[in-house]
């Protein structure tokens, strides 16, 4: 080896070190070339928004129309339903789904039987294994009104069967609490890895004072997962617009479409089934834009609250 | 140095059990019934007989399975697109991950390039348009190489990498002449097999369940993974049976569809939950090493 002691690779100049680190560089090329291609130019592809796209043209041919499909989306019959839709689903979400895996990582985390604990552990994220498509399929089973174990119990208690997957007043209900059951043991994890560096003289200290477990919970776990918390929530509203389209896409039917066609359902539809490219891209685009907006917002705030920021 | 439990300790010790028990029950109890029903008499789980044990033993859906050739194609599929799409997937990981671990030129920038692409897309017309134009549409590329390698998870190995190979080792070996890649091969990759093993679980566990490329992008039935067939056995028939009155409906069609439904849940789910055990711990540390910040 000619060149250098380690201390002098910091000194090197930038070429040396680029022409001395090449490898690092082959190594990174296929990953950057794949989100070139993958990534960057379906972003400059998003440009067909604007445009009447013409398969025989191309993205770059086709004539420019400004924000014709915009309007014709905002002025569409569909748009009120569709961002209603998009909006109450996440929301509902946010609402349910989100706080259930801090709840219980905080009680989790109070058990002193080791066993126990990883028992409950095991068993509660399996569920995150299973495919949309397995599951999907598992609520048309468990709430067919023909035999479904659920409307089975409703009519043994002399109830009437509800048409669960069909209506469109359950739909959203359905859809978050399923995923609730999927997925909740999945996020308790890393709450469960944040809690696990409160520092145990905390609690200690805590006990000397005569708190209660609860009160610990209360004061010394909760408040030690904020940040935390503030991230997940960050990403999580960053992908406000996004959650769940395939499982949406899988639950939905002419019954309960009503309830169940939000924004990402509805690029599927007119693009891909349709084939109405430019004014699908323009429903996307606007899509992508809000979520975009929300998480830069939303960060912007956590940070001027003190609390967590992404960057 | 003992101190009285606080006496409302033992009360929330109770009720703490008893909710993550009751809880347990929730979780497993829909995937208990699927295994009975799946080996019950078609015509007691119909009736709503099976709660508890297996009713009348009969093996029967699992023979229809066996018989259908859809499933076959499909499971070979699936095999196919998921062992090829897991080798693609982890190689570019680790090789970017480590890449972007080291303290190269423009190592930010390239980050930067990476990340923002969690957070913004083209969406899925111009995505779709693209995978045609490149000559991917209804081809086994399709399925693997547009979700090749993912940022979340070129950041988490990127952070294993770091914490995990001090800088001290890679000097040591420049002195004594060692490329980067020979390091990488002989040394950062034996010592890696943690992340290794998330990467290869987390990617194969996602080709193998993943649907939405498949319904995207294949047109041929000779194509269609696992997925594409479980959906058409499980939901699109439901959602057809629903539409008929029972009088329209072919009555022994429906009963073998029926007696399928839940022997089928447990084929599909079978490679995952026999390896489910030995992922776990992994998958847990997967998760880990993700959240600490990098």
């Amino acid at each position: 080896m000619k060149t250098s002691s380690p201390q002098s690779t910091l000194l090197l100049s930038k070429w040396k070190r680029i022409r001395k680190q090449y490898q690092l560089y082959l190594f990174l090329f296929p990953t950057i070339l794949f989100f070139i291609v993958f990534h960057y130019i379906p972003m400059y592809g998003v440009t067909i928004a604007f445009k009447n796209f013409m398969a025989s043209k191309g993205i770059m041919g086709s004539p420019w129309v400004g924000f014709e499909h915009f309007e014709r989306f905002f002025s569409s019959y569909k748009f009120s339903t569709v961002m209603w839709n998009t909006l109450i689903i996440n929301l509902y979400e946010l609402i349910i789904a989100f706080p259930i895996p801090i709840i219980m990582a905080l009680l989790l985390n109070q058990v002193a039987n080791a066993r126990f604990k990883k028992l409950v552990q095991t068993v509660t994220y399996a569920p995150h294994f299973i495919s949309v498509v397995v599951i999907v399929g598992m609520l048309y089973l468990f709430l067919s009104p023909r035999n479904g174990l659920l409307n089975q119990l409703i009519v043994w208690f002399g109830g009437e069967p509800v048409f669960f997957m069909a209506s469109a007043e359950w739909f959203k209900t359905i859809f978050v609490f399923s995923g609730v059951w999927q997925n909740a043991g999945w996020s308790m994890i890393i709450y469960l890895a944040a809690l696990t560096a409160v520092s145990p003289d905390l609690h200690e200290a805590a006990v000397v004072d005569g708190a209660s477990k609860f009160q610990r919970i209360l004061h010394i776990d909760l408040p030690s997962l904020l940040p935390t918390i503030m991230i997940l929530l960050i990403l999580n509203i960053g992908s406000f617009m996004a959650v769940g389209f395939e499982k949406i896409y899988l639950m939905q039917n002419p019954l309960n479409i009503g309830s169940s066609e939000v924004i990402q359902t509805y690029v599927y539809q007119t693009g891909l089934l349709s084939a109405q490219y430019s004014y699908s891209a323009a429903v996307g685009l606007f899509n992508s834009v809000i979520n975009f907006i929300l998480l830069v917002g939303f960060n912007q705030l956590a940070k001027s609250l003190k609390q967590a920021s992404l960057w | 140095m003992t101190i009285k439990a606080h006496a409302k300790d033992r009360w929330f010790d109770f009720l703490n059990y008893s909710f993550l028990t009751l809880l347990m029950l929730i979780v497993l109890y829909p995937l208990y019934v699927i295994v009975i029903s799946s080996v019950s008499d078609p015509n007691s789980v119909n009736a709503g007989q099976v709660w508890l044990l297996p009713k009348g033993f009969t093996l029967e859906g699992y023979e229809r399975i066996f018989q259908d050739e859809r499933i076959w194609r499909g499971y070979s599929n699936s095999l196919l697109y998921t062992s090829l799409g897991t080798a693609i997937n982890v190689v570019l990981t680790l090789t970017a991950g480590y890449a972007l671990s080291r303290n190269i030129v423009g190592r930010n920038w390239f980050m930067f390039l990476i990340v923002f692409t969690m957070f913004f897309g083209g969406g899925l017309i111009p995505s779709y348009l693209l995978i045609k134009e490149l000559g991917m549409y209804n081809t086994i590329w399709s399925q693997v190489i547009p979700t090749a390698v993912g940022a979340w998870n070129i950041i988490i190995t990127r952070t294993f990498f770091a914490q995990t190979i001090p800088n001290e080792l890679h000097e040591a070996a420049e002195m004594d002449g060692c490329s980067d890649a020979v390091f990488f091969w002989k040394i950062v990759l034996p010592l890696s097999t943690p992340i290794i093993a998330v990467m290869v679980l987390f990617s194969a566990v996602g080709h193998w369940n993943s649907y939405f490329q498949a319904l995207i992008y294949l047109r041929e039935e000779a194509l269609y993974p696992l997925q594409i067939v479980l959906r058409e056995i499980l939901i699109v028939n439901e959602t057809q049976e629903n539409a008929l009155t029972a009088a329209q409906s072919d009555s022994e069609m429906l009963r073998i569809v029926d007696v399928m439904k839940y022997g089928i849940i447990i084929v599909a789910c079978l490679p995952v939950l026999v390896l489910y055990p030995f992922l776990q711990r992994y998958f847990v540390k997967g998760v880990m090493i993700g959240s600490i910040k990098g």
